[in-house]
């Protein structure tokens, strides 16, 4: 074998090796690399009351109430299991209803009490006018599902 | 065609030729992305405005990952074929690969403050788009590193091989993982969801930021092959001159 076969086996190897590797590690540490829980991995995991961890899901439709002092009362949904949070404080402005929402905070008594909210905002892009179009004709209703399908 | 141009010789002809055009092609391109992008492509129905910013941060993180596998490729040839010119693209892709991926960094700060409501966030593709940039600026700092200019290109090689993982994680963490950054809109499965009186300029824009790539790495090799020859010829002319004393 040539010189230059014998350094291309050994890169391949050595490349095919580091890769398996950092498979191997991230799968490991797949819990830590998550940004947020689901409503359902919130259930599953039982995290225990008063500990700090990040709440993500669909804001649910017709679940956002004000309840005075600038605080919010909303419902995080991932359409199997719902959450209920409160917060109080400024939200960003692409927080609204059927929209992805990622709160930060700690659950108590079952109300997950959130100290900062993070809106999340999908790879859907249009003009307001397509989107109106889509509205009118029905079809937007099945990429709202699916939205919720893939999270 | 690879041997061929593998010639610093062949290769400075060719791109003295080739450079002005590309040039040419980088300017008409990304004025035209910048137009169309800025001024006559329609808002977001959610973002609103703010959503051109995607116009320079799309191109660029794409840039960013395009260029480090182009340095991986660079090195892997320089380690293993040892061709004279891959050690100099390697060399010339870093520091524009770098300001790709800080451009895609600061950009992205800029769009997450007013839609997400944080400059930045320790998610999955943020934190491994950071990891990039160190990577680049850890390639740069180990090639100069060394009095010997090959050893430095030879250990640089190996951290560009053994950082090229990063890349599929930078592209994929959006999919494994939950984050705060949303999927890609482009190159997935079932075409882009992106309206097509958008994808327009991010088209031009992503086309116009490679052959700005090509132009720079062109320019900075040429660099790269007359330094070189410089220095032999001083070299070759201080030897000869110890040897008449």
């Amino acid at each position: 074998m040539k010189r230059k076969h014998k350094r291309l086996t050994f890169v391949a190897i050595a490349l095919t090796l580091l890769g398996a590797a950092t498979a191997l590690v991230l799968s490991a540490y797949e819990d830590s690399i998550v940004f947020f829980y689901s409503p359902t991995d919130l259930a599953e995991k039982k995290i225990a009351d008063g500990r700090r961890v990040r709440l993500g899901g669909l804001v649910e439709e017709g679940s956002v109430k004000k309840a005075g002092d600038a605080i919010t009362l909303f419902r995080v949904t991932d359409l199997t299991t719902t959450v209920a949070v409160s917060y109080k404080g400024l939200l960003p402005d692409l927080f609204r209803e059927g929209q992805g929402v990622v709160a930060e905070g700690r659950l108590k008594a079952g109300v997950f009490n959130a100290e900062d909210v993070l809106a999340k905002h999908d790879e859907t892009y249009m003009p307001p006018e397509v989107a109106d179009a889509l509205k009118k004709s029905g079809k937007w209703q099945d990429q709202e599902k699916d939205k919720g399908k893939t999270k | 065609m690879f041997h061929r141009f593998a010639n610093p010789t062949r290769f400075l002809r060719f791109a003295a030729v080739v450079q002005p055009w590309i040039a040419g092609l980088t300017v008409l391109l990304i004025s035209a992305g910048l137009y169309f992008g800025l001024f006559d492509s329609p808002a977001d129905y959610q973002q609103g405005a703010t959503v051109r910013i995607m116009y320079v941060h799309v191109p660029s993180a794409w840039m960013a990952l395009f260029c480090y596998t182009s340095l991986a490729i660079a090195c892997g040839v320089a380690l293993i074929w040892k061709h004279p010119l891959a050690d100099l693209a390697a060399k010339a892709t870093a520091p524009i690969g770098a300001g790709f991926t800080f451009l895609a960094l600061v950009t992205g700060s800029l769009w997450g403050k007013p839609m997400w409501g944080a400059w930045w966030v320790w998610d999955a593709r943020l934190t491994s788009m950071l990891v990039l940039l160190f990577l680049y600026l850890g390639y740069m700092a180990l090639n100069n590193a060394f009095d010997d200019p090959a050893r430095g290109a030879k250990s640089s090689s190996i951290l560009a091989l053994v950082g090229f993982v990063n890349v599929p994680i930078i592209k994929f963490s959006v999919n494994w993982w939950n984050t705060l950054h949303q999927p890609a809109s482009v190159v997935k499965m079932g075409g882009p969801s992106i309206h097509a009186s958008m994808l327009t300029p991010l088209l031009l824009m992503g086309v116009g930021f490679t052959t700005y790539y090509l132009w720079v790495m062109l320019i900075r090799i040429r660099y790269e092959v007359t330094n070189n020859k410089i220095r032999a010829l001083q070299r070759r002319q201080a030897a000869t001159g110890e040897s008449q004393i």
